[in-house]
Order: structure tokens, then C-alpha cells, then sequence
């Protein structure tokens, strides 16, 4: 070992569920004063090795060890005992509470033995919150704080509770640009006091960026322990995957044919009646994936709501090879060859409290073979469902699987199966990669690209400047409803950056 | 620090060809599914047993009492050592039993059918009053002016009062898709109005009240044609009689509810709706055309509820018919029996046992006093509802059980 003992060690840590050995025998230590990260693929095991250590799951072998001594974690109450905070991807704290009172929750300082005493537990968190550097107001309501505010009050919980080792659980997934970089910040300077930290995500670059060694872990084995520096991305994207992955996509030059989706001085309102969408004309032809790049919320959704018949557009025109249904429902557009991979595909993608055989008949279920005169043939859809699963390559369960005992790859994996495999001719996927892992992204790109070639018109949306610039052969940037220019595939991030926030339209007027 | 690499095992987890698992593992999901209301309704009998026990002070009456209540409900007929003289006690009882079961079933589906497209249906009692009231109309006063024989007549009454229920579900049905109005608020204010108009109907001076004696609010009688027991009865006929049509046709009910639900698009349509009617709308699916019609086909078996008892044994309505409960009993039937099929049967003839056990009738006297009987009942019945409600409870507590067992045994 390195230079000294390690304060934390896990050995043989194995963990059956039904079905999923979720962890197999993984050994982990972390050092005093490091970022050590936990990187793998969704499903490869790293959260429940973190609450088994964080003692919410109860290991079936193995062993854990805070500075060399043998403890058994049976409650998170242990866990903090042993000097172990969790930040959790989704914040446990109580909204209409202070910052100050959150933090001190359940260990308050009190007054004549039964009297909280909220000014000094206002006091010892400022303390705390300064000794740190961390910029906080004790007394604010956690409902009024930002998103990366809160995490630092979930962060000021733990280190209240004297811990000297923390556990972050993909903390930068809730974050703008910005507050990662904040938060960073805080990292080091927590590690600069002595404290331990577990970085856990599936974010190549910023494990690259933060960590100091690297644990990779794939489908419940620890494949590999590695310093950070000396890694690329690609090589640990190989090893989370376990092949070769292909970062960028590779495609040839498009070769469009006529017009399928035409979409006419469209004007979108959403439930509050404000108009999301102003005069957007657009159109996309066989062959060619047209990006809409843009900042979350300038119109997109109710954009892609209104092409694809879920919401009314107040005027303008939405025309599908050459027939105008701008007033049909989603069923109509289904039927005559749109395909729609939605934003949100637990929301909306999919039932998931429905098989996977189910879900992939969403569309069909009232046509032959999937039903005749009323009856379903459930025969039919598993026989349907077992085809694709193979060929879209879903892992995690068979036809009778729930889609909601699936990971969000798998997920997504089942929504493209069904979307593509009704041969759309025009094909609209609205940040299809959200919340993906490298693995899950290459396969959707790959797929959108093959889907291109075999002369399908292609609508992609996403908030990814990286995915938009290696997928789309022509880039459209919507701001505050409008489109503001477009850009060949040729465009940088920065150009494309410039527009999406206004700059190219003022440049545009002047 | 060594590194070493692990070659991936033979069946990576999760993979299609692990199914068998992943099949035992839903398995164990279902068996859960099916042990929790069993230990709900036990465990709702060991509290009430408190209130028993309190009543008569020892252990041994306790237990003599649910005996009681057991023979009460005449489900000893079931078991092969008993034996009767004539008449039989217990088929006699049995019999009552199942009348109850009857509607009891039908209701239940009509709760469980709209709780499938996430609807909470509280108007089961208004739909089963509706029903009755419709059976009435068409099976007591319609033969007054026009002469039509059983068949006809009965099947008519049926598709009317079916009607009546659906269309009164309808209405909640319509006002939640057109705008929005709450289900649970709607169902309830229709339960009133069906029930005053049921009483204005049959109540003194009332339009429909009967035509031989002014001074009784009850409607006319079922024509003769009309009555089920004319096709044959279970039991004893002298008695109330059970109509075989009327078990049949909770059966088919039973069967029906489950055959819809999986096996046609209109139940896949209502299930995607209920689970996520979000989604349901994206895959082209009308949310407010399936609140209707789930609605309405909810209602239609309250109606037919009503409908059996009418033509089956009540064969007239009086006043005091509509302060009845079986429409609400139904909704702790479907809560109970989990909305399927088999659940909802066991739970009814559950609700129907203890309705029938209990009452002041069939308990005996001399083991448990009968003017308790009945509080007793609707005791039990409420700690089920409560336990229904806390079932995720008695899961975790099952399966901290287990893994405890596991725990101290050394693997």
C-alpha cells in the first residue's frame, strides 16, 4: 500500500437481489484526504455498494474496516457514528425549514434541556459553513435556495455530524455547468481539510477532472483500481464498457431526399397560455438529422408537443409528406409514420408499471397481430417483444419484465425498439441520451445515424451541444421560442453557444 | 496496488437468459400479493377477538364465538364431516350467505374496475340503487301495461338496470374528462340524489308506491315472470332461496372483469390509463374517453347488483332499502381482494360470512350476545379497511421476519 494505511477499507462485499448479484466480490479503500471516484455504467452496482457502506443494505459476504477495525454498518445511524456522510442524489431535506434547522436535525443544540435553541444552532452552522468556505445564510428556507445550494446544506449535514468520510452520489447530475464548478471548489478545499471523499458517477470528464484514484466498476464486478492521472476518457470508457467505445459518432455525408416534416409559422402556447413557440418554420427531409439546439426551456417541448399532435398549436402548420395535421391527434400522427421518442420516458415513454411487451404494443395494440376484433393476443406481443429485445440489445429482463425494473438505458433501448421498429418515415427524438451512460449514448447515436441512412427524416432535441454537433447535419438554435439561426455540423460550440443565448438574434436585428 | 481484471461470469445479471429469476422473483412479488390481505383479514380477527374477548371475559368463548359466527355464516356446510339433518342448518345458512356474496361481488367490481383506470368509484351503492330502482320499473310496473313473458322480461330488466347504473357512473365519469371534477366528490353527491329519488318514488303519495296499501312506502311487487327463483333456487325455496341465475351471473361476472382487463384492447386502453395517463396519451390513447367508459362499465355492475337482488329475492323496494351498505362493503371488497378477479371473490364471501354470521338470526344467543353481533361485525369490517391501507406495512414486517430467520440461521 501507499503511504499510509487506508481509513476506510471494503473487502469481498457481495450482495445478491433476486436475479442481480448486484455486487461481486468488490474490494475498495479510500485514503485520507482523497477524491477517490466510483465510475461505472447505470446498474454496475456503485450505489448499492454505497448503502451497503452507508449501512442501508446489509452485505451478504465481505467485510468493512474504518481505520483497520472490522465494523458492522446495520443503519445509516452507525454509519454516521463511524464518521460516513451520504449525500444523496435526491436531497433529504425539509423545504419549509431554515437551512440552520435542517442541518441540526435530529442532533439540536438545546436549551434547558428541552428548548431547540435556534440561534445557536444558526451560529454553529455559519461556523461550520465558514470554516469551510462555503457561502451559505443559515437562515434561509430551503425552498427558496437553489438546487446547488441545497446540496451544500446536505453537505454541511454530514460534516456537522463530524464526518470524515463523504459519499456523493452523482452530485453534479441535478447541477448547471456553473454549480459543478462550485462544487468542485468545495471538494477541494474539503480535501485540503483532511476529509475523505467517494465521488460516485458515470461522467467521464468530471471524474477525470475531480478524482485522484478511480474505482471502475462494471455489471457488479470491480474491474479496475486506477489513478487518475495518466487515464483518458477513452480508456475508461473501455474499461467501464468493457470494448471499445466510440465517443464520437461516425457517419457518412447525408444524402437527403425530399421533404417529410414541414413545420409553418408555428405558434405554441403552454397551460399558463403564455406562447412558448413564436413563428418557427423549419423543414426536414429524408436522410438528414436536423438538430434543435437550444437552452432547457425556450420552447422546445411545446415545439415538439404540438409536431407531434399532443397539444394544439394556436396557428401555423405541421405538415407530414405533404398532409397537413396540424390538427390531428397523437394517434393520427402515429399512424401515418411519426415516431416519437419523448423527453421523459418514465413520464411519458413508458407504462412502467406495464411488461415490456406491453409497452412495445403501445401504438398497436388495436391492430393485427397485436389484436383482432377487441381481443389482444398476448402471444403476439411477447413473440414481438422477444424479436427486439434481442435485436435492440435490452438487458435486465425478458418480455414479461415491468418497464420500471429496468435501468434507463435498458428503458430507452425499449421506447427506440418500439418507435423505430413501426418503420417511421419521419422519426422525432427529443433528448433521447438524457440521463444515459456512455454505452447506452453510443447505441442511440448509432441507431439515430443508421435510422438516417436508411432515409428517415430525423428531428433531434437536445440540450448537448456535443451530441448536436456530432449527430445533426444541419443545427437549428431556438431561443425564447424562435429559431435564431442555423448552422452546418461544421459550427463550433462556441458559435452555437453565442446563439443559444440570444447573442446571434441581437446581432441579427443590430 | 494490484490490479486485477475480472472476466465477466458466465450469465452476466440481468440477461434475458436469467429469466428464471428474474420469473421467481414476480412470483414471490404475487405470493406477497396474496399473503398480505390473507394476514390483513387474520389480523383484523385477532383485534376483534379483543372485543369478543372483552364481551365475554375468557379465551375459550372467544374462540367459540368466531365458531359461532363461523357456523353462523353456514361455511361449515363446506367441510366433509359435517353433517345435517333435514332441513339443514347449514346449507340454510350458506344460502343466506351467498346472497350477499352476490352483490357483494358485483359492487366490488364496480369499484375495482374504476380504481384499474385510477378512478376511486364511491358511487357503487348510488349505482346499485339505481339498478333496483330500474328493475323495478321495468319488472314491477312495466307488466301492468304490457303483458311479456319471463325470458324476455328478465333479460330486459337486466339491460336497463345495467344502463341505469352505467349511466349514473357515466355522468361522474363525463364530468371528470370534460371538467375535471373530482370522481370521489361526484360519485358521492350522485349516491344522494339517487337515493332521494328512490325515496320520493316509493315514499308516501310518491309516484310509484305500491297501489294496494297507501299506508306502507314500498314499491309494487316483481311480476311473477319476472322472479328468478321461477328458473330454480339453491337451498331451500321456502326459505329466501338462492337463484342459481344470480350466482351465475356474479361468475360470470368475476370472469368477465378479468377477461376484459387482460385480454382486450379496451382493457389494455383502461390499464394504461390508470397506471400512467400521461403516457397513455402519447401512445394515442383518449384519457377522457376511458374515464367514461370505466366509469360507465363500473356502474353497469352495481347495476346488475341491483337488478339480481330485486329480481332474485327482494322482489319490491321500500324505503328503508336505500340506507343500505352493500355498495360501500364493496369498495373494502375490491380494497381487500386487490382488484382481481379471485381476490374480489374470496373478499365478498369473506364480508358476506361475517355479515351473514353475525346477525342477530344466525348467532347463537347463548354464546355471544346478539345485540353486540352486529357492532362486532362492522368492527371487523373497519379493522380490515384500516389494515388494507397499511398492507406495505405487514410486508416489510413479513420480510424483516424472513431475513431475521435468515439472519440467525448460518448460511
Amino acid at each position: 500500500m501507499a503511504t499510509e494505511a487506508p481509513i476506510l477499507e471494503l473487502r469481498g462485499i457481495t450482495k445478491q437481489f433476486p436475479g442481480v448479484l448486484a455486487n461481486d466480490h468488490i474490494d475498495f479503500d479510500l485514503r485520507r484526504g482523497e477524491v477517490h471516484a466510483l465510475l461505472g455504467e447505470n446498474g454496475a452496482g456503485k450505489s448499492t455498494l454505497m448503502n451497503i457502506l452507508y449501512g442501508l443494505y446489509h452485505p451478504d459476504l465481505g467485510e468493512i474496516r474504518i481505520h483497520g477495525v472490522p465494523v458492522r454498518m446495520s443503519s445509516p445511524r452507525e454509519a454516521i457514528a463511524s464518521g460516513i456522510g451520504m449525500v444523496h442524489q435526491h436531497f433529504m431535506l425539509i423545504p419549509v425549514m431554515t437551512v440552520a434547522e435542517n442541518v441540526v436535525l435530529a442532533v439540536e443544540p438545546r436549551r434547558d434541556g428541552i428548548l431547540l435553541d435556534y440561534r445557536e444552532a444558526g451560529r454553529r452552522v455559519q461556523d461550520l459553513a465558514t470554516s469551510f468556505g462555503f457561502a451559505i445564510d443559515p437562515d434561509a428556507r430551503i425552498q427558496d435556495i437553489t438546487v446547488g445550494q441545497q446540496q451544500r446544506v446536505e453537505i454541511l449535514k454530514a460534516l456537522y455530524r463530524r464526518a470524515d468520510i463523504l459519499i456523493l452520489d452523482e452530485p453534479t447530475a441535478v447541477l448547471t455547468p456553473q454549480e459543478a464548478v462550485e462544487l468542485f471548489g468545495i471538494l477541494q478545499t474539503l480535501k485540503s481539510e483532511g476529509k475523505s471523499i467517494i465521488f460516485i458517477s458515470h461522467k467521464l470528464n468530471e471524474v477525470l477532472e475531480i478524482a485522484d484514484r478511480i474505482t471502475v466498476l462494471r455489471r457488479g464486478k470491480r474491474i479496475e483500481t486506477l489513478p487518475a492521472a495518466g487515464a483518458t476518457e477513452e480508456s475508461l470508457a473501455k474499461l467501464m464498457v468493457g470494448r471499445e467505445v466510440l465517443l464520437r459518432v461516425e457517419k457518412g455525408d447525408s444524402q437527403p431526399t425530399e421533404s417529410f416534416l414541414r413545420v409553418e409559422d408555428l405558434h405554441v402556447r403552454d397551460e399558463r397560455g403564455i406562447e412558448k413557440v413564436r413563428g418557427v418554420s423549419f423543414d426536414v427531409r429524408g436522410g438528414e438529422i436536423v438538430a434543435i439546439a437550444g437552452v432547457d426551456g425556450n420552447g422546445q417541448t411545446e415545439l415538439i408537443d404540438a409536431i407531434t399532435g399532443l397539444r394544439r398549436p394556436e396557428s401555423g402548420q405541421v405538415v407530414v409528406e405533404g398532409k397537413d395535421v396540424t390538427t390531428r391527434n397523437a394517434r393520427h400522427h402515429f399512424e401515418i409514420g411519426v415516431g416519437h421518442i419523448p423527453e421523459d420516458r418514465q413520464r411519458r415513454g413508458l407504462v412502467l408499471d406495464f411488461s415490456i411487451a406491453e409497452n412495445i404494443g403501445l401504438h398497436d395494440f388495436r391492430k393485427s397481430p397485436a389484436s383482432r376484433l377487441g381481443w389482444l393476443s398476448p402471444r403476439r406481443l411477447i413473440e414481438r417483444a422477444r424479436r427486439l429485445i434481442k435485436e435492440f440489445d435490452v438487458r435486465g429482463g425478458g418480455p414479461r419484465t415491468p418497464g420500471a425494473a429496468l435501468s434507463g438505458g435498458n428503458q430507452q433501448k425499449v421506447i427506440l425498439a418500439r418507435e423505430i421498429d413501426r418503420d417511421p418515415r419521419v422519426l422525432i427524438a427529443a433528448q433521447p441520451t438524457r440521463g444515459l451512460d456512455v454505452g447506452a449514448i453510443e447505441f442511440v447515436h448509432r441507431r439515430l445515424v443508421e435510422e438516417r441512412d436508411e432515409g428517415r427524416a430525423v428531428l433531434l432535441v437536445s440540450l448537448e451541444l456535443e451530441e448536436v454537433l456530432s449527430l445533426a447535419d444541419r443545427i437549428l438554435v431556438m431561443y425564447e421560442g424562435a429559431i435564431v439561426g442555423e448552422f452546418p455540423p461544421s459550427a463550433t460550440e462556441e458559435e452555437l453557444g453565442v446563439a443559444m443565448t440570444g447573442g446571434g438574434r441581437r446581432e441579427a436585428v443590430a | 496496488m494490484s490490479t486485477t481484471v475480472t472476466q465477466p461470469g458466465s450469465v452476466p445479471p440481468g440477461d434475458p437468459e436469467s429469466e428464471g429469476a428474474l420469473s421467481r422473483y414476480l412470483l414471490l412479488q404475487k405470493a406477497g400479493g396474496l399473503v398480505a390481505p390473507l394476514v390483513t383479514a387474520l389480523l383484523a380477527f385477532l383485534v376483534g377477538g379483543l372485543v369478543v374477548f372483552a364481551t365475554t371475559k375468557s379465551v375459550p368463548d372467544t374462540l367459540t364465538t368466531y365458531k359461532a359466527i363461523f357456523e353462523g355464516a353456514g361455511l361449515n356446510w363446506f367441510l366433509p364431516w359435517e353433517t345435517c339433518s333435514d332441513p339443514c342448518q347449514s346449507a340454510i345458512r350458506l344460502e343466506q350467505t351467498l346472497l350477499v356474496w352476490v352483490p357483494l361481488v358485483l359492487t366490488g367490481i364496480a369499484v375495482a374496475f374504476a380504481f384499474r383506470c385510477g378512478l376511486f368509484n364511491i358511487g357503487g351503492q348510488g349505482q346499485y340503487i339505481a339498478g333496483a330502482i330500474a328493475s323495478i320499473i321495468v319488472a314491477a310496473e312495466l307488466p301492468l301495461y304490457v303483458d311479456l313473458p319471463a325470458v324476455p322480461l328478465i333479460l330486459l330488466t337486466m339491460i336497463v338496470s345495467m344502463a341505469a347504473g352505467a349511466g349514473l357512473a357515466g355522468i361522474a365519469g363525463l364530468l371528470k374528462a370534460t371538467v375535471g371534477a373530482h370522481e370521489v366528490i361526484t360519485t358521492i353527491m350522485l349516491n344522494w340524489i339517487v337515493i332521494w329519488v328512490g325515496t320520493y318514488l316509493f315514499g308516501f303519495e310518491g309516484p310509484l308506491q305500491n297501489d294496494q296499501s297507501a299506508e306502507i312506502p314500498k314499491s309494487n311487487d316483481v311480476d311473477p315472470a319476472g322472479k328468478l327463483t321461477q328458473a330454480g333456487v339453491w337451498g331451500h325455496p321456502e326459505l329466501q332461496g338462492l337463484p342459481w341465475i344470480s350466482l351465475g351471473v356474479a361468475f360470470l361476472g368475476l370472469v368477465v372483469y378479468a377477461l376484459v382487463l387482460n385480454r382486450t384492447t379496451l382493457g389494455y386502453e383502461v390499464r394504461a390509463v390508470g397506471h400512467n395517463p400521461e403516457a397513455a396519451r402519447y401512445g394515442g390513447i383518449s384519457v377522457a374517453r376511458n374515464y367514461v367508459l370505466a366509469m360507465a362499465i363500473a356502474g353497469a355492475f352495481a347495476g346488475a347488483a341491483g337488478a339480481l337482488d330485486v329480481l332474485g329475492w327482494k322482489f319490491r323496494l321500500d324505503t328503508t332499502d336505500f340506507a343500505g351498505t352493500i355498495g360501500f362493503i364493496g369498495i373494502a371488497v375490491a380494497l381487500l381482494g386487490r382488484n382481481t378477479s379471485i381476490g374480489i371473490g374470496l373478499a365478498a364471501l369473506l364480508f358476506a360470512a361475517l355479515q351473514t354470521g353475525t346477525s342477530t338470526r344466525n348467532l347463537d344467543p347463548e354464546i355471544f350476545p346478539p345485540e353486540l353481533a352486529t357492532p362486532l361485525t362492522i368492527i371487523i369490517q373497519g379493522l380490515i379497511v384500516l389494515l388494507v391501507g397499511a398492507d406495505i406495512v405487514i410486508l416489510v414486517l413479513l420480510q424483516r421476519l424472513r431475513r431475521g430467520r435468515r439472519q440467525r440461521s448460518p448460511a
